[in-house]
Parts: structure tokens; C-alpha cells; sequence
């Protein structure tokens, strides 16, 4: 702290501060119209032409930049060169076998792995590594894509999850090890970290497809930018988190600081790991749609087309094929993060390696009977099931009788909540507003806190982005006062009985596996586009934090203090409301903070569904490939996200030092 | 439990946590309020001792007394701020760092209070893995372990994994796998403290049987004064950083040097821990009388008072030195000292 910190007990402390910072914004909102018109609108002549310079930025790197002989797009085009082959053989094993293309038809000379012998070795994997229930949902969720005739797009997208994930966690792994070994390097990196996840994907795609083209490959790198981050994260926590006898012991037996790294550093922090690559697994599936919009192919292609069809019934078969890989994928990371090495077995080759054995005999068995009969080559077609029509004629039937209802509840909302409070935030002057921000940060923080938040914010109004930006918060805003207000006594309900937990988990679990998009289209059959319609999906996407976050807090908290207020006399509401409350609120702070980030990612996709916020800027950028915008309306976003993300975790380290909680928050 | 010559001398070892902490310590070693000005927060200051060949050398102290620190010094785990280790006449902190790993790997063990075992390796590759680092062929380590493995006791679970044992077996594990080197120079850092009660005294005794048998120089750290006592030829009691008193258990009982010792000591059963030459009437001893060796405590001698001599006699190497009498213990025992 330094001289600006008032010390305590000084007049000016605590909330005159806030009095006067308040007073100053209701009289600069109330006078400052007609005073101080730039407060307002933030000056044209000022705006800092961001959008343009990165724009001649990309323009130059692609034409003119490079590196001594070899010029910058060589170098893209060997990352590329990196990427294509890998996911060119993945897709020839699982999806389209050695193709040729002679006299203008493709020719295939060998059918790739049948479906059959994939789902058979998908089984074979899940014993591997938990047993015959992993084994039988695992099968069961290829099965679900093959009979609803979604095999060959996801075989596609398991292509490009298959190479984007080590590719993912051997990133991580070197960039979190990196970190680890130097403090200068991770300082330089986290602010980076910090920017790649809260910016959202559009706004690199458009860098990346002038960079890389249009394509698979460009996807699985913007996969990768995605995906990275928190692998990269989790290595270099889990290292240093690593006990410090493990660290004497190498000493000790005198290991090499390879033998250090690789042998003991590593496999003692095996489990955070697999924690890691199972994220990387989930945001990988999580890009699958966005990615598809640079040419990604597979099931992400097919419920975008869907999406723009507005044919629900395929989108949602689709978009459920992608759940049901989400969930093979997910539940068999963790089964292999909580497999113990199982003990060397004497024998033969077979019988040393029981399991590579049974994959590789599936698949030359899956060849042959594949040659001699075609259904077990290629799924039959006329085996397929398909929901979309009986769906089609749902959502239409719900339309026709409860159209009235339905937009009764719209209207209602949009009158009395949404476009008020709109007005509202549009209304206020920038200039206030980042007054105040610079305050919290001071109050919250300290005068570091303070220059980050008003300057990020101050740079979001000298971009010329405020209205937009208001919009953002706006949604954002309400959506996560909603997904709170809900979320919270939930938790609190929940959060007492085991069972019911246990299954409330259950079912946040599994929303958290499902893609973004998932949630967009029975809402988007059922209100059509728009405002409220953005707020249902970003709600229903950010309550999962909000519920577990208020669970975590409440069972957090020391029984031995319930035990106390129990033996003081305390009814089970004074407890709830004197003791676990006031003990969780720093863990329910958290919560806020992610059912904020959350509630900011998905709003940046209900763009697709017309709300005119930073998140259609990015949108219409990546159709018009106008990296500028793009780029300028993400990092937007990314600030808000930023200034939301510090105040939240500057107050829940103040309420868990107020309540002598120890540990970082 | 004869001990040879000095293997391990510490002269005036320091460690000073902080920023340019060796700059400052040489004009400010003698001043604690300075050390503490300039934000230097000493661990470890100016300890003298020395390890006899074949000896258990116990370190005892309560948390935050530095010894975990002292003895991370002694193998340069951690680097002492300023004086000289000497192991067997090489100054340590003069070694370069690829002669302390070669020192480490063959002439030093250590075993860790949390077990410190790989969780991905079996039991006999945990044993193993300080040959595997050094680069020894596999079935040569492999003996070599298996054999560490009987000796501890723990033949047949082999192929176990750490989390499959109890905290006793796994600390067996730590044991077998720091004898493996052979090393002269046996660490135990609070190697028994993270067991229940009765499983720390099985492998005190363990402990003890092992020692018997191998001879190591040991250096064992504590904060149980009664292990100390138990196990050690000698102990150095650490407060503050500082080593307070080094004697044998019973110099410790007898003549606690500060109040601060004779807290500890207070609720030692004397019995246990004086020998008879202490009590010792040194003279001729009637051939009617029973005899002890001078190496025996007074509760060994209880049995023959209880059967009614008013004397004992004591002897070392067979000759007979002097007597005790029963006065002369019941003095001891009722308080008086002795």
C-alpha cells in the first residue's frame, strides 16, 4: 500500500469514500448532460483506432513479416504442415479409409476401421480402465452415434479430438514446466493464460483463418489455443504443490534434475495431471461448433447447419452425438486419472498385454468381416433411427398451443425486467462509471487493483465500444443475478442432504459436459431470437457454478462451529443464516465470480441468436473475416471479463481473511 | 554400542533465511534484534557437534527448532549460511554439486517423516529406484532390493503398491529403500512421528534390531523426548535455532544443563536411564553379592534389591568395581538427586 491508502479510522475511510463516489455519479448523470457532454459520448476525435492497427498488424505479418530467410508465412504453413498429418492419418483410420482420386471420383482403396471393431475397441479401452461399467457405457454411447446415423461426421470429430489433445497436454506440459522452473517466464505467461481463456474463440478465428486458411487444421489450432491454457495451468500448480520431501528424496538419492522431473516430480503429480488433460478433452469438444465455422467438418458442421436451418430435430441429434462422445471421453479421462498401475503379469506377449491384443484382433477381425459383409463395414442405413421429424412436430405443437403463454412470459420479462434496466446501463456516463470501478478496485485492492480496473474499463470507452459493452453487462448482469438467485437456494437446499446432492451433482456434471451450444437450440424452438432468449441460455448455462460453489461453501464449513450454535441453542435458520452463511460467503464470492465467467462465454455465442452486444461485433467480424473488429470486440470482452474476475477475488481474500480463513482464495 | 571416531563435525553451522543473508550475518551473527531488523530469520545458529562412527545421534527439539533445517545442512539439502560440515575430514561445503550427488548416492540414506514413497512404483521399484538412478543393471538392483525387502520384513509384498500398506509398512519401505545404497551415513528424519503409538514402538524396536546388526552412523531427528531417550547413544536438544545441551541420556537427567532441559527430562523415569556407575560406591564387592554390569540401568538391578539385597555389586569386563546400595537408589527414585 502506499500513501494513498488511508489509515484506519480516518474520516475519509470506507463508505464516505463510497458516499462521495456515488454522489459524484448521481450528480455527474443528473447535471453532466448538459455540462459535460463527453462523459456521455465518448469523443470520436479520441477513439484509438485499435480494430485498424491490428487489422494492418495481420495484413503485414501475413504479406511482409519474417524471420531472417524465412518469412512468417512459411512459418504458419510448417505448423500446419505439423497438424495436417497427424489428423490426415487419424481421419483415414476412422473415417474415410485410403481414398484416391482418380479420373475426378474418389476411389477407396481400403474402408477405414469398421464400425464394429470401433466400438469394440472403444469397449476394450473402458475395461481397461474401469472395469465392465465404463466398458458397457462407453459402447453404449458409440452405439447411440452409430444408430442415429451420425457415425461418419463423428468419426470426423474424433479425428481432430484424437490430434488436438496430445498436441493440447504435451503443450501444457512444456509451457507449465516452463513456468514451473521460471518465476520470470510464468509472470510473463499469466497475463497471456489470463486472456486466452476469458477471450472468446470468435475472436481469434478470424486471426487464425487468414493465418492458416480455411480448413481442419486451422481449427484444431484454434483448438489448441482454447484447450491449452488450463493444461498448462494445472502442470505448473501440481508441480509446485508436489511435497517437499519428494523434492529431498531425488536430492537424496541423487537423481539428475531430469531424473528429478521425469521420474519423481511428474509421477507424484500424476493425478492433478490427468485432471488437466480430462479439460482438455472437454473445451476440445467444447470448440467442436465454433471450430467448425473455420472448417472443421463433423458433427460440429452439422449442428451449425442445423442452427441456421432452424432444422431443430437434426441439430439436436447431432448435438447429442456430441454429448454422448463428451461423456464416453470424459467419464474414461477419469477413469484412467483413478486407475492405479495394475502389477506386471508373467507370461507371453498376449498375456502381458491382454488388452492390445483383444483392440488389435477387433480390428483385423472388423476388416475381414467387413469385406464379406457390408453391414458390418459401414452401419446400414436402413437400421438408422431418426427422431427429427417426431421433434419438428413437437416444438411446432408446443408453438401452436402454447404460443400465447409462451410470449406472455416473453413479454413480460422484456417490459418489466430486460428493457429497463437496458435503458438504465445505457444511460450511464462512461466516465462515471469508470470512476467507480476504479474505486471497488481501491477499496477492494489497493491502488494496483484501482489502475487495472478503470484502465481496462477506460480503454473499452477509448475503443469506442461503451454502448456495446453496456449491452454485454446488461445481459450478463441479469443473467447471472438470475442463475444466483436460483442457483443459491438450491445449493442451500441441496447442499444438507446427501442423496439429493449426490444427484443434483450427478445432473451439473453432466450439463457441464454438454457443448454451449447444446443449451442454445430448445430454447431458441421455443422463443424464437433475441434478448430473452440469449438470457434463458445464459442462465441455464451459468447455474451449475452458482449451485456448486453454495454447496462447497455451506459443507466447508467447520462442523464444530454448527455443533456450537447447536449447543447454544440456535434454530436450524439461525444457524443457516448466523453461522454457514456468513462462513461460506467467501466460497459463494467464487461462485459468483464463475457463474460470471460462465454467463460471459455463452453469452458471446447467443450472438448467433441476434442480441446486438460486443458478442454480434465478434460475430459479424468472423463473417465478414475482419480480424480488427473481431479482435477489438473479444479483447472487450475479455476486459470485462478481467475487471469482474479481480473485484470478486479481491473480496472473497477479504471476507477470508475478515472470517481468519486461511488459504488463498 | 562402542563407538568409533568422529564421522560428521559441524563447526558453528549456520542458516539464515532471507535476502543476501550471508552478507549480513558475519556483522550481525551475535545480535538477534539486528538480524531480525535487516528481515533475516535465523534456523539454524552456530551449532558445534560431532558424530561418532556407529553411533545414534539423536536431534531433538519441537517444531520450529530447526533441526529438520540442521540436518537437511548436514546433506546439503539445504545450504548452511556460513561454517563447515566435515564428513570424514571433506568439507561438504566446499564440494562441488556433482561430488555431493556422487556423496549422496553412495555414502548417504535418508528417511522421511511423510514416507516420501513414488506412488506409481511398486514397493520393490521404490527400493530400488536409488541403484536405478545410479545406473545399476536391473537384476542386480533388483537382488539388491529384494534382499532390503526381507530384511525390514516385508518379503511377499514386493509387487504392492505404496497406498496398499499400512503407515507402518510403508515407513519399512523408506527404510529399505535408503539402506540400499549402502550408505555410511543414515539420515532419519522424524521417521516414526506420522505412526500411532503402537506401531512406533515396533518399529523403534525394528529400528534398534537393525542397528545392531548393520553399525550405520545414524543421525536421527525427534521431537519425542521419550524416542530419544529409547533410542539414543546421545542426544543434542535444539531450541531456537540453537543447540542447548548434548550429552547421554542420562547426562541429560542427571545434570540438565537449563531449566529448559530439566522440563523434558522431569518426567523420565530415572530408573530407566541411570546406570548403576552413576550410583556406583566404587570398593571391593563381597563374593555373596549379586552382580551387574556398570552398562546396567537401576531398573535392572530392581529385581535383585526386590529379592531382598540391601547391596549390589558392579562389575565392567568381569572385574568388580564397587557397589550400589538400596538406599542409594531409593534416594534416586523418591526425587533426591543423585
Amino acid at each position: 500500500m502506499t500513501a494513498l491508502a488511508l489509515p484506519h479510522g480516518y474520516p475519509l475511510s470506507g463508505r464516505a469514500v463510497w458516499a462521495v463516489a456515488l454522489a459524484l455519479t448521481l450528480a455527474l448523470w443528473v447535471w453532466g448532460q448538459a455540462l459535460l457532454p463527453m462523459a456521455f459520448d465518448y469523443p470520436k476525435a479520441w477513439q484509438i483506432p485499435a480494430a485498424r492497427w491490428i487489422g494492418a498488424a495481420i495484413t503485414w505479418l501475413v504479406k511482409d513479416a519474417s524471420l531472417g530467410p524465412v518469412a512468417f508465412s512459411d512459418l504458419t504453413r510448417a505448423i500446419a504442415a505439423l497438424v495436417d498429418q497427424p489428423y490426415q492419418l487419424a481421419l483415414g483410420l476412422l473415417a474415410n479409409g485410403v481414398q484416391q482420386q482418380t479420373g475426378g471420383v474418389m476411389v477407396q482403396h481400403v474402408p477405414p476401421v469398421s464400425w464394429v471393431a470401433v466400438i469394440g475397441m472403444v469397449a476394450v479401452l473402458g475395461h481397461w480402465a474401469g472395469g465392465l461399467r465404463l466398458a458397457l457405457l462407453m459402447a453404449a454411447c458409440f452405439g447411440f452415434i452409430a444408430v442415429f446415423g451420425q457415425w461418419h461426421s463423428a468419426m470426423v470429430t474424433l479425428a481432430s479430438i484424437l490430434v488436438a489433445v496430445p498436441l493440447g497436454v504435451a503443450g501444457g506440459l512444456v509451457f507449465g514446466i516452463l513456468a514451473w522452473r521460471h518465476p520470470w517466464f510464468e509472470r510473463a505467461l499469466r497475463p497471456l493464460l489470463d486472456l486466452m481463456q476469458t477471450m472468446p474463440v470468435f475472436a481469434y478465428l478470424v486471426p487464425i483463418l487468414i493465418l492458416f486458411g480455411f480448413g481442419p487444421t486451422a481449427a484444431v489450432i484454434a483448438t489448441l489455443i482454447y484447450a491449452t491454457p488450463p493444461m498448462t495451468r494445472i502442470t505448473t500448480l501440481a508441480l509446485s504443490r508436489v511435497p517437499d520431501e519428494a523434492h529431498d528424496l531425488a536430492r537424496m538419492v541423487g537423481c539428475t534434475p531430469r531424473q528429478t522431473l521425469w521420474r519423481v516430480l511428474i509421477p507424484s503429480a500424476r493425478e492433478p495431471l490427468m485432471v488437466g488433460v480430462n479439460q482438455v478433452i472437454m473445451l476440445s469438444l467444447n470448440m467442436v461448433i465454433i471450430a467448425s465455422m473455420i472448417g472443421a467438418g463433423g458433427l460440429g458442421f452439422d449442428v451449425l447447419n442445423a442452427l441456421r436451418r432452424l432444422d431443430f430435430g437434426a441439430g439436436l441429434e447431432a448435438g447429442l452425438a456430441i454429448v454422448a462422445l463428451a461423456i464416453a471421453l470424459d467419464r474414461f479421462s477419469q477413469a484412467v486419472a483413478h486407475r492405479g498401475t495394475a502389477p506386471a503379469v508373467p507370461g507371453g506377449v498376449i498375456r502381458r498385454h491382454p488388452y492390445l491384443a483383444a483392440a488389435l484382433a477387433m480390428i483385423a477381425a472388423g476388416f475381414v468381416f467387413g469385406l464379406l459383409i457390408p453391414a458390418v463395414q459401414t452401419y446400414p442405413d436402413a437400421a438408422r433411427l431418426s427422431t427429427s421429424p417426431f421433434w419438428a412436430s413437437a416444438v411446432q405443437w408446443i408453438n401452436v398451443t402454447f404460443f400465447d403463454t409462451l410470449e406472455a412470459v416473453k413479454t413480460f420479462f422484456l417490459v418489466w425486467l430486460l428493457v429497463p434496466v437496458k435503458r438504465f446501463m445505457l444511460g450511464l456516463p462512461w466516465l462515471a462509471v469508470v470512476l467507480l470501478l476504479g474505486v471497488a478496485g481501491w477499496r477492494l485492492g489497493g491502488w494496483r487493483l484501482a489502475l487495472l480496473t478503470a484502465g481496462l474499463s477506460f480503454l473499452i470507452a477509448a475503443t469506442g465500444q461503451w454502448e456495446k459493452a453496456m449491452i454485454t453487462v446488461y445481459l450478463c448482469g441479469i443473467s447471472t443475478l438470475i442463475a444466483m438467485a436460483i442457483g443459491v437456494p438450491v445449493g442451500i437446499a441441496v447442499a444438507m442432504r446427501d442423496r439429493l446432492w449426490a444427484v443434483t451433482r450427478a445432473v451439473i456434471d453432466t450439463a457441464q459436459t454438454l457443448p454451449s451450444f447444446v443449451y442454445l437450440m430448445p430454447i431458441v424452438m421455443l422463443f424464437r431470437v433475441g434478448d430473452f432468449t440469449a438470457m434463458i441460455a445464459v442462465v441455464a448455462y451459468a447455474i451449475a457454478p452458482a449451485i456448486r460453489y453454495t454447496v462447497l461453501g455451506l459443507q466447508s464449513v467447520d462442523p464444530r462451529l454448527i455443533e456450537a450454535g447447536r449447543a447454544m441453542g440456535c434454530t436450524p435458520w439461525q444457524i443457516l443464516t448466523r453461522i454457514r452463511l456468513r462462513l461460506a460467503l467467501p466460497e459463494i464470492l467464487l461462485g459468483l465470480n464463475q457463474t460470471i465467467m460462465f454467463a460471459l462465454s455463452m453469452l458471446v455465442i447467443t450472438a448467433l441468436v441476434g442480441t446486438r452486444d460486443l458478442g454480434q461485433d465478434v460475430y459479424i467480424a468472423l463473417t465478414k473475416a475482419n480480424p480488427g473488429n473481431g479482435l477489438v470486440a473479444g479483447l472487450a470482452i475479455a476486459f470485462i471479463a478481467i475487471i469482474a474476475d479481480r473485484l470478486l477475488s479481491a473480496a472473497a481474500r477479504n471476507a477470508r481473511a475478515r472470517l481468519g480463513l486461511g488459504g488463498q482464495a | 554400542m562402542s563407538t568409533g571416531p568422529d564421522t560428521l563435525i559441524c563447526r558453528n553451522v549456520w542458516k539464515v533465511f532471507g535476502a543476501r543473508a550471508a552478507d549480513h550475518l558475519t556483522a550481525a551473527r551475535n545480535d538477534p534484534e539486528r538480524l531480525a531488523a535487516l528481515g533475516l530469520i535465523p534456523a539454524v545458529r552456530a551449532v558445534d557437534l560431532s558424530v561418532r562412527r556407529g553411533e545414534i545421534f539423536v536431534i531433538m527439539g519441537l517444531s520450529g527448532s530447526g533441526k529438520s533445517t540442521l540436518v537437511r545442512c548436514l546433506s546439503r539439502l539445504i545450504e548452511p549460511t556460513a561454517g563447515e560440515i566435515l564428513f570424514n575430514g571433506q568439507n561438504l561445503l566446499t564440494a562441488t554439486e556433482a561430488e555431493m550427488t556422487r556423496i549422496r548416492r553412495h555414502k548417504m540414506g535418508m528417511v522421511f517423516q511423510h514416507f516420501a514413497l513414488l506412488p506409481h512404483m511398486t514397493v520393490l521399484d521404490n527400493v530400488a529406484f536409488p541403484l536405478e538412478v545410479q545406473g545399476m543393471a536391473q537384476s542386480a538392483r533388483e537382488a539388491r532390493a529384494l534382499e532390503m525387502i526381507t530384511l525390514v520384513g516385508l518379503t511377499g509384498r514386493e509387487a504392492s503398491y505404496p497406498r496398499q500398506l499400512s503407515g507402518g509398512q510403508q515407513q519399512r519401505v523408506g527404510i529399505a529403500r535408503s539402506l540400499a545404497a549402502e550408505p555410511e551415513l543414515w539420515f532419519l528424519d522424524e521417521p516414526f512421528s506420522a505412526l500411532d503409538p503402537l506401531i512406533r514402538r515396533e518399529l523403534q524396536g525394528e529400528f534398534m534390531r537393525l542397528q545392531s546388526r548393520l553399525h550405520k552412523t545414524i543421525v536421527f531427528i525427534t521431537h519425542d523426548f521419550d524416542e530419544a531417550i529409547r533410542l539414543a547413544d546421545r542426544i543434542a536438544i535444539m531450541k531456537d535455532g540453537a543447540v542447548v545441551q548434548i550429552g547421554t541420556p542420562e547426562d541429560l537427567v542427571l545434570n540438565p544443563a537449563t531449566d529448559y532441559v530439566r522440563e523434558f527430562t522431569r518426567a523420565v523415569p530415572k530408573a530407566k536411564v541411570v546406570r548403576l556407575a552413576s550410583l556406583m560406591t566404587p570398593g571391593p564387592v563381597p563374593g555373596d553379592m549379586p552382580r551387574l554390569p556398570a552398562r546396567a540401568t537401576v531398573a535392572d538391578a530392581g529385581p535383585s534389591f526386590l529379592s531382598g539385597a540391601a547391596q549390589v555389586g558392579v562389575t565392567e569386563d568381569g572385574r568388580a568395581i564397587g557397589t550400589v546400595r538400596r538406599e542409594d537408589v531409593i534416594r534416586l527414585l523418591l526425587g533426591g538427586e543423585a
